[in-house]
């Protein structure tokens, strides 16, 4: 025998690090609405094949508490049962020797918490109290509930027009989606279980570059129903374009100069160019019986009350365009602007000038990331983000993270603003800002708190804050639209408590968020003053959907789209993403696992063909 | 068409067919299990895989459609393991104890693994539990179901009343009533079409047999029986028998074998129901702006279960004529035990029925009339009352044709056709028709509403009156047509419901054969039963005209009233008089 030597991993051993990972994208693919219990006893099966056996806790209790469970599943337990699975993890926490054991009885203690009621529900009823109501975990996962599945097969088969006409029955947004969609819908595909998530939104994209002009479908005859639409955002314009479909008479009461909220106002040109948008915006416009009254503000002129009178029906789909103060010391100086009023400005084309100028952005969201990209293109000589927490946590996009860094924006993580210094004429400095440290875990989330370092002082002429926005509720309030955390309160249908015939949606109601969730409200909007004015008109589309033909799944590599170099991309505000290649779209539309069509899909809730 | 090889046979087949059919038309059998076509196409029990050269994994034939160029191989080693495995594993969850199922002998689990001849499985026996609400007339045996699903699809997609659903998910995923709550909570039916559209005994009826042998070894009782005029249609398919031989006439010899006193027909009580039922009608005609239209027929309890739960503002617009079922029941214990001069108290008034609500209806405290408890006292489908004749060791093919007793015996051909969908409504109106004219029409004036289309309408012309009638059946069928009438669409005088595809000659107490509706090929023996009867009229059946001359007096009399027409406010849907196991 060697006195030392080198560890090489056997077969077996390399084979189960190749089973985790399976695993772990197992895990990512997890379809929603299984059952909790039965998830926690599968969770301590696998831990318990963790325990080296060692102690008595890990090595028996977490066997006891599988048993305990499978009686819960298998209809064999009672209310006291519940009880010895809480007394007896509550054990195996307080007394097992590693974290293998205490984490696994933490994990159980934690469903007990977070779904008692479940493990009631089985013992009682013998049965669980989750369902699968959408089984297709694109569409699930949606916001619109856009038949993904439906359009990728379409791309697949080369009917790009036929792709939009179905993304439009649930999304009439589908070129502005295709560009800057979130894209939830790719979070938990199953084709994760093979390699990674179908490019859901590269695909897209695909199909709306590629459909040509796609005339939008005829209206319903005129009802003669008259709907106010207070902002002409996603939200807004979304609802607009059904209620016109339904042949609803339709105003948009626009605030600033131009349709399109957030998108035009908050998204850069470099990720939404404004053709795309502009393009967007007429196709849905040409549903018709839309008409936009722009530069008006809702609230003195004309007053909400007024315009209640003047509508049968009235969306409120105003958006998040308030700035939030950072409320910092020096604060007001001249150079301290907000990364709200900095974008609407280049969204209506007054651009400022960075020129050699030292720029500071405070913030880690994708605002944040976009007031810093934007800032280099306009000739910044520095950008600097600051954030707080570490750069792992920011909420931004990590694209956009990646893309700021690659654009020369340094990322200055760990680091918390407190004061602006100023000159003697009032203008910006230097940002004073205290080092942090990053620490236990509060809310989900490490927290950060003051390092025992020296303060740092960052020199700059330019402070943009990009803290998040807030949602200009007063002249709502007034009239009783109930106002809940600074937003509006509005019930899961868009309908306003008590205030008939008022409704509202998107980023006003549930803070600033995603287009597609926009989208989405307006579109559940429609549908519900549709009922309200005593309709219920039908959209669909009777787009014929290709039969699924491939039923080997061999592993592929997802196709990433590419950006245009840094180098190059930071001297204009043009787009910087490049689509799919005819070659690539086919490849990854033809990844699609149709799940529409294979496992539950094929029986359940597999397909919405209207609403 | 496309071309392709099926076990090396070269074949066309058209476009957009699966392979299942294009082996079907090319005669190759694919085994199916949970597959019915246009109904369940969901590939969940994976028998049906086939392999197809150049595709690793196996294919579910039953919902892929051919494609130019396959080579398809139906009984290739890969698809021949892959099947008996699959077959294997739906045995080890499978209650397999065949002696003691009354599915045995048509069951599609055991026949596909005999037909595999399967002689064992290696796998843990993994039966799952359940429970069930004891005295419920639908039983289900979660022991015995191998989730193909068709009960849901069967209940949502036809019958658009959404009983069952899937309930957990994982391993513990299995079948049970939709929206967390106990079956005589829910608004089920009754009307069976889980249990005939089920490949194995996962679904049955409650199992009233024993009652009857209880009453009919009771010295002290009287028992009297009656056949439903769906039954003669059917109740010999269980023995290999045809139509022609399998005659109601037969099925009486049976019934006296077995030891029934007094073997009676339905269709004699189904005229009576015409006689109020149209009487009713009429009456409501005369009094137009007081009555709301259209006014539903009332005969089937599948039916009226559904109003209650799901448009109860509309019971009102039920005929209150009761089912001839429960007109007989009172019958049978008022004027005809004054007949034999006895205690109504003796009889024990059977019924053989297609149907699972009619198990139900007997029991609803409300509808008795004749003060002797239940009016009918114990319901049997026509499935249970084959399984008594085998017990009884009946040889059919021997048995004699024999005569109804008198008088509760005779029937019409206008009561025979009850059982098949359009016929209560042909059956009023060659009634009606006499009634408001005083003179008999072509007794095939009225043959438009029949046939199996889901939603029949007609209008005739009765006296310079017209009347806009139609007729559905199937409850999805029923839904449109309520919806329709609510929102203005249609406008009718007189509607007939029945709640299975078909009438009562599709229903849930019917023989089963697997993926086949039979509905049809029994609504036409009935027809034929009508065309061939010298009475075609109720209201011209001697024994009604008589039970009206000595008894009722007249229809919509005071004793009429009482005995033969019931409140169908005056009890709450669901009907929770069952217990629990």
């Amino acid at each position: 025998m060697s006195r030392l030597s080198i560890i090489t991993q056997n077969r077996a051993q390399a084979t189960v690090e190749e089973l985790y990972k399976d695993l772990e994208r197992r895990i990512v693919a997890s379809p929603p609405g299984l059952c909790p219990v039965d998830m926690a006893a599968s969770f301590l099966k696998l831990c318990h094949a963790q325990t080296c056996g060692k102690c008595v806790p890990c090595r028996i209790g977490l066997g006891q508490l599988e048993k305990l469970i499978d009686d819960v599943l298998d209809g064999r337990a009672t209310m006291e049962t519940i009880g010895l699975i809480e007394k007896t993890a509550r054990s195996v926490y307080l007394t097992a020797d590693c974290a293998i054991g205490y984490e696994a009885a933490g994990m159980v203690l934690k469903a007990l918490r977070g779904y008692r009621d479940d493990f009631v529900e089985h013992v009682e009823r013998g049965r669980c109290t989750s369902e699968i109501s959408q089984p297709v975990p694109c569409v699930a996962l949606c916001p619109a509930g856009v038949d993904i599945p439906g359009y990728v097969a379409l791309v697949a088969e080369g009917r790009y027009a036929d792709a939009v006409r179905l993304i439009r029955k649930d999304n009439p947004m589908p070129v502005v989606c295709g560009l800057i969609c979130e894209h939830p819908c790719e979070a938990r595909c199953r084709r994760n279980m093979i390699d990674s998530s179908i490019n859901i939104r590269g695909l897209k994209r695909y199909a709306a570059e590629h459909a040509g002009e796609v005339p939008v479908p005829k209206a319903a005859p005129a009802t003669g129903k008259r709907v106010g639409i207070i902002g002409g955002g996603p939200s807004g314009l979304s609802a607009a374009y059904y209620l016109a479909l339904m042949g609803h008479d339709v105003t948009i009461y626009e605030q600033r100069r131009q349709l399109g909220g957030m998108l035009r106002y908050g998204i850069p040109s470099y990720r939404l160019p404004r053709e795309a948008l502009d393009g967007e915006i007429a196709s849905m416009l040409s549903a018709g019986g839309i008409h936009v009254k722009q530069n008006v503000s809702v609230g003195e002129d004309p007053s909400f009350s007024e315009l209640r009178s003047r509508y049968d029906a009235l969306y409120i789909a105003i958006g998040a365009h308030n700035d939030k103060k950072i409320g910092i010391e020096g604060e007001d100086a001249e150079g301290v602007i907000s990364a709200v009023e900095m974008l609407r400005g280049i969204g209506d084309g007054e651009t400022p000038d960075f020129t050699g100028k030292n720029v500071v952005v405070i913030g880690g969201g994708n605002v944040a990331m976009d007031v810093a990209r934007s800032s280099v293109r306009l000739h910044a000589e520095k950008v600097t983000i600051a954030y707080r927490r570490r750069r792992v946590d920011m909420v931004a996009q990590v694209e956009e993270v990646n893309g700021a860094a690659e654009e020369g924006c340094e990322i200055l993580d760990l680091a918390a603003p407190f004061a602006v210094e100023k000159d003697e004429g009032g203008r910006v400095k230097a940002l004073r800002l205290k080092r942090q440290i990053i620490g236990p875990v509060s809310r989900g989330r490490p927290a950060p708190r003051n390092a025992a370092q020296e303060d740092l002082v960052v020199p700059c002429d330019v402070i943009v804050v990009a803290i998040g926005q807030g949602i200009e509720t007063r002249s709502f309030e007034k009239y009783g639209i109930p106002v809940k955390r600074g937003a509006i309160e509005a019930l899961n249908w868009s309908g306003i408590k008590d205030v008939p015939g008022v409704f509202a949606g998107g980023d006003c109601v549930f803070g600033p968020a995603t287009a597609i969730r926009a989208i989405a409200a307006g579109k559940v909007a429609a549908a519900n003053i549709d009922n309200y004015l005593g309709y219920h008109h039908v959209i669909g589309t009777d787009v014929a959907i290709p039969e699924p033909g491939t039923y080997d799944r061999a592993a592929c590599g997802r196709v990433n789209l590419r950006n245009r170099s840094a180098a190059d991309r930071v001297r204009d505000f043009s787009q910087i993403e490049q689509g799919m290649t005819d070659e690539e779209a086919r490849q990854e539309s033809r990844r699609c696992l149709r799940c529409d069509h294979f496992g539950y899909g094929v029986f359940k809730g597999g397909r919405t063909r209207k609403w | 068409m496309v071309n392709l090889t099926i076990d090396g046979k070269k074949v066309a087949a058209k476009e957009g067919i699966t392979i299942l059919e294009a082996a079907a038309a090319n005669g190759v059998r694919i085994p199916t299990l949970c597959y019915q076509e246009g109904l369940n196409e969901i590939g969940a029990c994976r028998l049906c895989c086939v392999e197809v050269k150049g595709t690793e994994r196996l294919i579910p034939a039953c919902n892929n459609t051919v494609r130019e160029g396959m080579e398809i191989l139906t009984n290739s080693p890969k698809a021949r393991d892959a099947r008996r495995t699959n077959v294997q594993l739906l045995l080890s969850q499978h209650d397999c104890r065949c002696a003691v199922c009354t599915r045995s002998g048509n069951c599609g689990l055991q026949r596909i693994a005999n037909d595999l001849g399967l002689a064992e499985t290696p796998f843990h026996i993994d039966i799952p539990s359940g429970t069930w609400t004891k005295d419920f007339p639908l039983v289900r045996d979660n022991a015995k179901c191998v989730k193909c699903m068709r009960c849901i699809q069967v209940c949502d997609k036809i019958q658009g009343l959404n009983i069952w659903d899937v309930a957990n998910t994982g391993s513990h995923t299995r079948v049970d009533v939709a929206g967390n709550i106990r079956i005589e909570q829910s608004a089920c039916s009754l009307c069976g079409q889980c249990i005939t559209h089920c490949p194995v005994n996962a679904l049955h009826e409650r199992d009233d047999t024993a009652k009857v042998f209880e009453a009919l070894a009771d010295p002290e009782k009287i028992t009297v029986v009656q056949i439903a005029p769906s039954i003669r249609a059917a109740w010999g398919e269980a023995f290999g028998l045809k139509p022609g031989f399998a005659t109601v006439r037969r099925l009486v010899a049976a019934l006296r074998r077995i030891g029934f006193r007094y073997v009676f027909d339905t269709d004699f009580s189904a005229d009576l129901t015409i006689m109020e039922e149209a009487s009713e009608f009429l009456e409501k005609l005369r009094n137009r702006e007081r009555g709301k239209f259209p006014m539903f027929t009332s005969c089937c309890p599948g039916w009226v279960r559904f109003l209650k739960s799901q448009y109860p503002d509309m019971v009102c617009q039920l005929s209150t004529a009761k089912s001839p079922q429960a007109m007989f029941g009172a019958i049978a214990k008022s004027y005809y035990a004054d007949l034999l001069g006895v205690d109504p108290n003796r009889i024990c008034c059977v019924s053989i029925m297609p149907c699972l609500a009619k198990k139900h209806e007997c029991d609803i405290p409300n509808i008795n009339g004749a003060e002797a408890g239940k009016d009918v006292d114990v319901v049997l489908t026509t499935r249970e009352i084959d399984r008594m004749i085998r017990a009884e060791h009946i040889i059919v093919e021997d048995l004699p044709e024999e005569d109804f007793d008198e008088p509760l015996g005779v029937g019409s051909g206008a009561g025979a056709i009850f059982g098949a969908t359009g016929g209560v409504m042909e059956a009023a109106l060659r009634t009606a028709y006499y009634f408001v004219t005083g003179e008999n029409p072509d007794p095939d004036a009225f043959r438009d509403v029949r046939g199996l289309r889901g939603w029949k309408e007609a209008s005739y012309d009765i006296a310079g009156t017209t009347l806009h009638v139609a007729v559905v059946s199937g409850l999805g069928n029923t839904r449109r047509l309520i919806e329709a009438l609510r929102a203005g669409e249609v406008r009718y005088d007189f509607v007939e419901v029945m709640a299975c595809p078909g009438g009562c000659v599709g229903g849930g107490g019917q023989p089963i054969h697997d993926r086949q509706e039979l509905a049809g090929e029994r609504g036409r023996v009935l027809y034929g039963l009508d065309r061939v009867n010298h009475l075609r009229f109720s209201h011209e059946n001697p024994a009604v005209v008589s039970c009206y001359r000595n008894y009722l007096q007249r229809p919509l009399s005071h004793r009429a009233h009482q005995l033969l027409h019931t409140d169908h406010e005056a009890w709450r849907m669901p009907l929770d008089v069952y217990g629990r196991t």
